[in-house]
């Protein structure tokens, strides 16, 4: 009983996840489970995603965060416009030019926080500042009529980030049932994989039932997104991106020693230092990553508004940390996981998309989300208090 | 013989698996100087801090009578009322504040709503004279001085109407002038009728300004001694402090050979890092032998930290110099990694505060000075780490049901282990242990000690820092004194006695 409890509270925020997206099925009459706004969620979220995963490493040395990244899409944005619509670069040497700003911010920003020691969150303030200033202020000058807005973006570049695999209309997309199964399979295979390798080594592995149930869960919930996707045109471009930047930095977190150290100096700093870590190296590196992420971030958003504005990005950097701080990562650091903050930040997606297709004011969409941030660092510390006088 | 102004009674406060006081009795009359003495932890603070009320009324044992009423204190301002006062050694001045605003902090002039300047300024500056400062009191506490700050938390107890004043090691950061200024300060407030309770370790200060001498150890009160109906002198306090018999609390060691030098510094001084003119650690010179166990005694404050740190890849300190040989060859060990390479440990005395990472498991504890040693390619592999944490928890009969156990969730002693681990995991030569014992019980020391024979049996060295006499006797081959940044003795063990250590430490602090 025990142990089924501990599992249950393990996974609280998925079953929250889940019990919330059942609620807005109903509260919509099925609308929220349609192919077209299961899609949605998708698209809608993903610079969440990216961004988050950025804003996650951050939080994990310390509870630093970034605020200056919305501002710098915002930037990025502009500078792309500039280099793919108005210099009319090409749209490969424009995403490298746009990359190197971003590394170059990056530096900056992590020489300043790393070997400076100027606190994050005034360091990006400035950022927040004024790369908004910035980014408005090119996009004025060289918009076409001094508009603001820049668009009409090459075809490459939307596709690359937007749009969706072998698109289909209104039939059923067979390549992303297949990739659907595809990953299934895998899934299935690392589960069970993973488990005879811990036992033929003679360590202490989950039950097989637990490993059927986890399986057959994984399955469950990639195949019902393949098929909704496949009917709703086929697999979003973003969704490849965002896929692949959980996977790699979900193996850099657990699997790797450099990501050993963003918990570690989340969980004790002067520790780590005396144990032979370059504190200062992991606290830039965490810096420069967020401004690579954010980059992407930019090429998601352009992507999916198709042009660049002055008010992209705008509360960007929220979205991120609260994403991060729903799905359980300690706002003091040294605790988090990426599949938390996934979850986290579907959560916050799917609310957010439920009480738009339920008509609810803006405004009142504001004051639930700020509740579900509230309630869940209240159940993170509850949770944790009770662990520890146990 | 005047009244009694405080008595103790039978007072006990318990730590979890420590008894901290065990019956402590203390009287204090009205009008006198009383010193209380005894070695570092020995209960000292604790019982101050009882009776000042930061541990408070139900948390210990026993009663506090003063001014003739039984007293229950909750909380400092509850003790601080009836005019006891206490001073402590870590001063609690804010720097960028001023004379007057420190003096007054939680204790405004003025209405409930605003503060008055004037009156806090005029005030403040009375209270300076009297402590014999003419500074104005707007000035800001970071431009003086330690003596001067030292005098202006009196001034600050003077404000709050002391009649009792508790200094615990008022002259820990003193210079010789500005200690003696203090004491004669403490002997006018006598005059005037004060009184006051006085920690210190220096005991020719206690002899000095006491009236009555009271010696703590091991958490009781032993005796106290009458200062005006005997003859009291150092020797004599010392007997007092120390007089525990050694019994064998320390593993014997047999036939482990002492080899050639294999770490050796030489005129090694080290800056405050943020006080630049203050010495740490001044021109020390150590050589430490294979298979040998050097202590280095000295009170807190000595500088033992500060040398270990410096030397371990210069994680402490400014302006470092000196020479370091490991094995015959002179070595520049500019950052931890660099001395890990360089077959190096430094296990730390604080081991909440920069030895483990609590909210972590054992396992991530163990392996995280040597990554590489359960990794490939910066890619970890959890097995061997699992493995690596186990092997080491069943070597040093780490208590806990299993590796994946939140260090946090461990005792002390437990906790010891684990950071021990962590640094044998990175296979050293050399292993500084700074307090290796400290806040853990008896038992588990023991099992400590022999893991530091088991080290230089295989052949390491081990550098062991205490504060514990019996500690640093019974456990070292060869110990240094260190007092005020300086090497100031050297002995082999079976030279060295409680009380040729204690008296070589006050003789370098006469010395000046």
């Amino acid at each position: 009983m025990a142990k089924y409890l501990e599992l249950l509270k393990k996974n609280a925020m998925l079953i929250v996840l889940v019990l919330v997206y059942i609620f807005f099925i109903g509260m919509t009459n099925g609308s929220m489970f349609s192919p077209m706004n299961v899609s949605n969620l998708i698209t809608q979220n993903a610079y969440v995603f990216v961004l988050a995963t950025g804003m996650l490493m951050c939080m994990l040395t310390g509870g630093n965060i970034d605020l200056s990244c919305g501002s710098f899409v915002c930037f990025m944005g502009a500078v792309g416009g500039i280099l793919m619509v108005v210099k009319e670069m090409g749209t490969g040497v424009s995403i490298f030019l746009m990359l190197v700003v971003g590394i170059i911010y990056g530096c900056i920003l992590g020489f300043l926080v790393a070997y400076v020691n100027i606190p994050p969150w005034i360091a990006t303030l400035a950022g927040f500042l004024a790369f908004r200033g910035w980014g408005t202020q090119l996009l004025t000058d060289y918009s076409p009529g001094k508009t603001g807005s820049i668009s009409n973006f090459p075809a490459a570049f939307l596709k690359i980030f937007s749009g969706k695999l072998f698109e289909t209309q209104g039939t059923l997309n067979i390549v992303c049932l297949v990739v659907g199964i595809a990953a299934s399979v895998i899934v299935v295979l690392v589960n069970v994989m993973g488990r005879a390798n811990k036992l033929k080594k003679g360590y202490e592995a989950d039950s097989m039932t637990a490993v059927i149930v986890k399986s057959v869960l994984s399955v469950a919930a990639i195949m019902i997104i393949a098929y909704k996707l496949a009917w709703a045109g086929g697999i979003p471009t973003v969704l490849v991106w965002v896929v692949g930047i959980v996977l790699v930095y979900s193996f850099i977190t657990s699997k790797t020693t450099l990501g050993r150290y963003f918990y570690t100096i989340g969980g004790n700093k002067e520790a780590t230092r005396l144990s032979g870590v370059d504190t200062r190296m992991i606290m830039f590196l965490a810096y420069l990553n967020m401004a690579v992420l954010t980059v992407i971030t930019s090429y998601i958003a352009m992507a999916r508004f198709q042009a660049a504005n002055s008010t992209a990005g705008t509360n960007y950097e929220m979205d991120a940390i609260a994403a991060c701080v729903v799905g359980g990562v300690s706002a003091y650091g040294g605790s988090g996981s990426v599949f938390g903050m996934v979850v986290g930040a579907t959560l916050i997606g799917v609310i957010n998309l439920g009480m738009q297709l339920m008509g609810v004011d803006a405004d009142w969409q504001k004051i639930v989300k700020g509740a579900v941030l509230l309630g869940a660092v209240v159940f993170d510390i509850l949770a944790a208090k009770k662990n520890s006088t146990k | 013989m005047g009244n009694i102004l405080l008595e103790m009674k039978n007072i006990t406060k318990t730590f979890p698996g420590v008894k901290a006081l065990d019956n402590v009795n203390l009287q204090v009359e009205e009008g006198e100087i009383h010193a209380l003495v005894g070695e570092n932890g020995a209960g000292k603070s604790t019982l101050m801090n009882v009776l000042s009320g930061i541990y408070p009324y139900g948390t210990y044992e026993g009663d506090i009578i003063y001014n003739g009423e039984v007293c229950q204190f909750h909380k400092i301002t509850d003790s601080e009322k009836k005019g006891i006062v206490i001073i402590h050694q870590e001063l609690a001045l804010v720097p960028q504040m001023s004379i007057g605003e420190n003096m007054f902090l939680g204790n405004e002039r003025g209405k409930k709503s605003a503060i008055n300047w004037d009156e806090t300024y005029s005030e403040a500056d009375k209270y300076l004279k009297m402590v014999g400062l003419s500074e104005s009191s707007r000035v800001l506490i970071k431009d003086i001085g330690t003596g001067k700050q030292q005098l202006v938390e009196i001034a600050k107890a003077l404000a709050k109407h002391a009649k009792l004043l508790i200094l615990d090691e008022p002259t820990s950061s003193l210079n010789e002038t500005d200690s003696r200024a203090l004491l004669d300060l403490m002997l006018e407030f006598k005059k005037q009728g004060m009184t006051m309770i006085i920690i210190s370790h220096k005991l020719n200060e206690v002899v000095y300004v006491a009236d009555k001498i009271t010696v703590v150890r091991d958490g009781s009160t032993v005796e106290t001694m009458d200062c005006h109906s005997m003859e009291i002198d150092e020797d004599r306090i010392i007997k007092g402090m120390v007089g525990r018999e050694i019994t064998d609390r320390f593993p014997k060691r047999s036939g482990v050979a002492i080899g050639e030098a294999n770490m050796e510094v030489k005129n090694w001084t080290v800056f405050h890092p943020i006080y630049a003119e203050r010495k740490v650690v001044d021109s020390v010179n150590m050589t430490v032998h294979k298979g040998e166990v050097v202590g280095i005694y000295g009170l807190m404050g000595a500088g033992r930290t500060e040398l270990a740190m410096s030397i371990f890849g210069r994680s402490y300190g400014a302006d470092i110099s000196g020479t370091l040989m490991i094995n015959g060859k002179e070595v520049t060990l500019k950052s931890p990694r660099e001395a890990i390479n360089a077959k190096l440990a430094y296990v730390t005395e604080d081991r909440k505060g920069n030895g483990l990472v609590l909210s972590n498991p054992i396992r991530v504890n163990t392996s995280l000075a040597n990554m590489a040693g359960v990794s490939n390619n910066g890619v970890i592999d959890v097995d061997k780490e699992y493995q690596v944490a186990v092997e080491y928890k069943e070597k040093l009969k780490t208590k806990t049901p299993s590796v994946e156990q939140n260090v946090g969730n461990l005792s002390g002693g437990n906790q010891q282990k684990v950071l021990l681990a962590k640094w044998m995991f990175t296979d050293p030569d050399i292993l500084i242990l700074d307090e290796p014992t400290r806040g853990i019980d008896v038992g588990a020391k023991y099992e400590i000690y022999c893991i530091i024979n088991d080290l230089v049996a295989a052949g390491k060295s081990v550098v062991m820092i205490s504060s514990e006499l019996p500690e640093v006797i019974g456990m070292s081959d060869r110990i240094y004194i260190m007092n005020e940044g300086k090497f100031v003795g050297e002995m082999k063990a079976d030279e060295a006695t409680q009380e040729n250590i204690m008296a070589c430490i006050l003789q370098s602090g006469r010395g000046e």
